[in-house]
């Protein structure tokens, strides 16, 4: 077994990179290179996430906290560097975001990680709450409700440089975040990545081959912390503001929809995570007020029917790939597709009634636009049509699925047959 | 003293209402290996279904109808949810209750608005019961208590004294052994998380009146339950009822101090920079620490004794 | 010279059970000792005690002459003690290759090494191999060790045990649930890899005892009743009495 150059791993290395150079050349519109910013932090933040839920088996409710705590003190070194108190440049602010990560990780692991599974779960959504409160308390620190605001356009430009222009910010994050993606994906390739995998799936085991599973566990969030303080540093010089919503514990539950949603079980999927859900949310939320509810209920489909997320639904497919029988499932995916689209045309024509019904009608009257059509929401009619058009997705949903899974019978002999068996 | 005994009886009331919340999260814990993220949640649907029963039929039969309903909600939520994800692992198990709590909050927010609902005590209670000095003290405090110690007192008759109590305990210590006997292991899960959703639902009926009702009280409790549940040890019921009482009598008592640091240098005569940056620190007052306290009180038992006070289970 | 391994009136109770009742043992370097005895005599508690699983309720347990009582596992484990376990207890989803891997990463000294790369650590990929080698699974080399038969997952646990080149090897059971060929081919193995090292057993194939031990120990009630040569405790009266009389023809 000689070590191969990887070249396969070169390529897409090099693919990634190619991607995120061109992205803002292809997306133009005012908002994409706005969302491209926050896609790359979201990327470094959801992966630095999955070092602890996907590589160690640390279910954490508090993440927001390293991520947030980084950010506030990168804002309070941006302040200090336009004051010119601090000599730094603005391009490593992350260092200093991670530094503050790392330090709150080293603090924070140290209480938590002699828990593992439940009762870390537990007591990391405390400690969230602890720092959450606590950021009411110390306003001068926290800014209170306004948050710490500052200017990321200080100092002298550095080859007219100066991180004014969105575009310099978006290609700064791009920048950190491929470092980071490469950093964090070389850390699951030494020991105590390989380790961390092992005491995710056997503590016990990995005591008794030498390994104390609390200080792997305590490394592995101390190295987090410091990936989620160089996001949060790379969000203050984002939006140039930052509150202390930031470290609450929605956004620790966002970064854990993230990666979830995306596949905790392969390196790339809370990268894909964090693209889809950074994207629904400002696409979401631009049309729907009830987006979380939308979110929520996908997050909760995802956990009943595929809990490797994304990432496996992938490879899942990779058989039938293999031995081309993938042309079998397209039909009956389409028909699966259509009858889910017809349920959720039901489902938020219910949904968006009610939100209309409960929240705009005294202002504005029940009737409101659905769909291009008007339709009072205070008569029976549009309602029987909205719950009719649920059920029959429903039926539609259930009796495709039948040929789905016969597709998938295809499929499976076809790859028995190709193992020989 | 005045202030000091009707300080303790409402941190008493709180802390009974966190245990009607922990007890049920205890043994569902302790059962399932399922840590519910959407206890809570049941709790605050109590309060709701208890403030939109009672608009129609008013509070007596809400107090029975709500916790039912909630009850049949958890039923279903084993059934048809925690059940389907049991073969992914706790992780899974975990994560849908927190789905499940993210939706609750969602669809509270459809259908009762954002804004607190006006979910009042019944007027019959709304007098008072007696009067310590010159205090008087309501009489809905004074009921709260008497329905929560009811409950303990059925709780602990239930687990006791009745078979199916007796096949809880045994499948608290050795779920196999029971299942091997021939009892019905997952029927008896799905009534103990039912069981469960109930006792949060009733401390959501009368707690949601007493207190606010709001979509943002499962946030709010389900964290202190949270706590409680740490700081008492996971799996033990002893531990959660102390840990109960503690933390209520602590978010109770804290909010009337105004005492700081800096007050408390002043008495002992320590003269403080007031230019130095620590003054934001040393002005905080306890009123102002009280959402901090229970969370430092968890932490220091974490050092202290990671089992947690009465805790038998190793993290 | 000390003993390999010495267990002092080591005592110990869950609750008001006590399951082992004041143990003396001396396991001399080199030694293969089996311990045997009636099931719930207290063979795995006695095991779980030696590696740290359980702390002792009273007594002493040296390693070399050092004290090890009340070190965690891992500590045991540094001063060169290894164990494997009755009911098998693998990384499931790791490969046959990565199980190994982690079992000699801490021997060869790179502990929680977070700056170096496995895959290029020569000494690391030769040593997994050459274990994999050693329990006969190359052809499992990269199969998830989940997906193994019973009795390959059973060489793997043993292969893991030994790979941090431990001198004192703790085997529970061994050969429990396996097949008649299947037991030979694992004496062989463990009469392989135990080559100059100190291995206590717990077994309950006779033939596996008599045939690999050089001592043995007999442990009835969570007490030695005897210890000796295979012939010494064939031919021990209270032996008999207690255990063998009904097992061995």
């Amino acid at each position: 077994m000689s070590a191969m150059f990887p070249w396969r791993r070169l390529l897409v290395w090099s693919a990634t990179a190619a991607v995120m150079i061109v992205a803002p050349l292809v997306f133009t519109q005012g908002f994409a290179v706005s969302m491209l910013s926050q896609m790359g932090i979201a990327i470094i933040f959801a992966l630095s996430y999955n070092m602890l839920l996907g590589q160690t088996g640390m279910l954490s409710f508090g993440h927001a906290v390293y991520f947030g705590l980084g950010a506030f003190f990168a804002a309070h070194a941006l302040n200090a560097i336009g004051a010119n108190t601090l000599g730094w440049p603005v391009s490593l602010l992350p260092l200093i975001g991670g530094a503050a990560g790392l330090v709150f990780g080293v603090i924070f692991g140290y209480i938590t990680t002699k828990h593992s599974g439940t009762p870390f779960a537990m007591i990391s959504l405390g400690i969230a709450e602890m720092v959450a409160a606590c950021s009411l308390m110390f306003p001068s620190f926290f800014g209170g409700e306004g948050g710490i605001s500052t200017d990321r356009v200080v100092g002298k430009a550095v080859m007219g440089i100066d991180f004014g222009p969105s575009i310099q910010v978006y290609y700064l994050i791009a920048a950190w975040c491929f470092v980071c993606m490469i950093a964090m994906f070389a850390l699951t390739q030494t020991p105590l990545g390989r380790m961390a995998n092992a005491v995710r799936d056997n503590p016990e085991r990995a005591r008794f081959v030498g390994y104390n599973p609390t200080r792997v566990r305590f490394l592995m969030l101390s190295l987090a912390g410091f990936f989620a303080g160089v996001a949060g540093a790379l969000e203050v010089i984002n939006f140039e503001l930052i509150t202390a919503e930031r470290l609450g514990t929605v956004a620790s539950g966002n970064v854990l929809l993230m990666a979830f949603i995306g596949g905790i079980g392969h390196f790339y999927g809370p990268i894909i995570g964090a693209v889809l859900v950074t994207f629904l949310q400002s696409a979401l939320s631009n049309y729907t007020q009830a987006w979380l509810l939308y979110f929520g209920l996908f997050f909760l489909v995802m956990i009943l029917f595929a809990p490797g997320g994304i990432a496996s639904l992938l490879t899942l497919h990779k058989p039938a790939v293999q031995t081309r029988t993938l042309g079998r499932l397209l039909l009956p995916y389409a028909g699966a597709a259509a009858a889910a689209a017809v349920l959720m045309l039901g489902l938020v024509a219910l949904v968006e009634m009610l939100y209309h019904l409960e929240t705009k009608a005294e202002q504005v009257g029940t009737v409101m636009s659905l769909f291009g059509r008007q339709m009072d929401t205070a008569t029976a009619q549009p309602w029987i049509v909205a719950a009719g058009i649920l059920v029959v997705g429903g039926v539609l949903l259930a009796f495709v699925a039948r040929f789905v899974r016969s597709g998938w019978a295809h499929v499976t002999v076809a790859v028995n047959r190709a193992k020989g068996i | 003293m005045e202030f000091f005994l009707v300080t303790l009886l409402n941190s008493l009331s709180y802390g009974l209402l966190l245990f009607m919340l922990s007890s049920g999260l205890t043994l569902i814990f302790s059962m399932m290996g399922v840590l519910n993220f959407a206890h809570a949640s049941f709790y605050m649907l109590g309060a709701y279904f208890a403030y939109q029963t009672s608009t129609y039929v008013g509070f007596w039969p809400a107090l029975v109808i709500a916790p039912l309903v909630v009850a049949g909600l958890g039923a279903i939520t084993e059934r048809y949810g925690l059940r389907t994800v049991h073969k992914y692992g706790h992780v899974a198990e975990l994560l849908f209750t927190f789905g499940l709590a993210y939706i609750i909050e969602e669809v509270v927010h459809l259908i009762w608005g954002r804004a607190p609902v006006p979910y009042r005590i019944p007027e019959i209670l709304d007098f008072s019961a007696f009067s310590i000095f010159s205090t008087q003290y309501p009489a809905y405090r004074v009921f709260m208590m008497l329905i929560s110690v009811a409950m303990l007192v059925a709780l602990y008759l239930v687990l006791t004294r009745t078979r199916i109590g007796m096949i809880i305990q045994a499948s608290l210590s050795h779920p196999d052994m029971v299942q091997a006997l021939g009892h019905n292991v997952p029927t008896v899960f799905m009534l103990v998380f039912a069981g469960g959703a109930a006792l949060a639902g009733l401390a959501g009926v009368i707690g949601g009146n007493a207190f606010v009702t709001e979509p943002g009280m499962a946030v709010s409790v389900g964290t202190i339950v949270f706590v409680v549940v740490v700081f008492g040890g996971m799996g033990s019921l002893a531990g959660a009822f102390i840990a109960s009482l503690i933390i209520g009598a602590v978010q109770t008592f804290s909010v009337a101090f105004d005492y700081s640091l800096l007050s408390l240098f002043g008495t002992i005569g320590i003269k403080v920079n007031t230019e130095s940056g620590w003054m934001e620190l040393w002005k905080v007052t306890i009123a102002q620490a009280a959402p901090v306290l229970p969370y430092l009180l968890m932490v220091a038992m974490l050092i202290v004794r990671p089992k947690g006070l009465m805790g038998t289970r190793e993290g | 010279m000390p003993a390999a391994l010495e267990l002092k009136a080591v005592h110990k109770s869950f609750g008001k059970t006590a399951i082992i009742n004041g143990v003396d043992l001396a396991i001399e370097k080199g030694e293969r000792h089996a311990v045997i005895g009636p099931n719930g005599a207290g063979k795995s508690t006695l095991f779980n005690l030696i590696s740290g699983r359980f702390a002792v309720t009273s007594g002493s347990i040296l390693l070399n002459g050092e004290p090890i009582t009340g070190l965690q596992p891992q500590q045991i484990n540094h001063r060169g003690l290894a164990r494997s376990f009755q009911i098998t207890n693998i990384f499931p989803k790791l490969s046959v290759f990565e199980n190994l891997r982690c079992a000699v990463l801490w021997s060869l000294g790179y502990k929680y090494s977070f700056w170096q790369r496995v895959g290029g650590l020569k000494d690391v990929r030769e040593r997994a191999d050459e274990l994999v080698g050693m329990i006969g699974l190359q052809k499992r080399r990269d199969t998830v060790a989940g997906v193994l038969s019973y009795a390959e997952q059973r060489a793997l646990e043993i292969g893991i045990t030994i790979g941090g080149g431990a001198d004192v090897i703790l085997l529970d059971e061994p050969t429990a649930g396996m097949s008649n060929t299947e037991t030979a081919d694992a004496v062989a193995l463990i009469r392989n890899v135990t080559v100059g090292k100190t291995l206590v057993m717990v077994e309950h194939d006779m033939s596996v005892v008599f045939g690999l031990a050089d001592r043995i120990s007999v442990l009835v009630y969570g007490q030695v009743i005897a210890t000796g040569t295979p012939q010494e405790i064939r031919g021990n009266k209270a032996v008999q009495e207690a255990y063998l009389g009904a097992e061995v023809e």
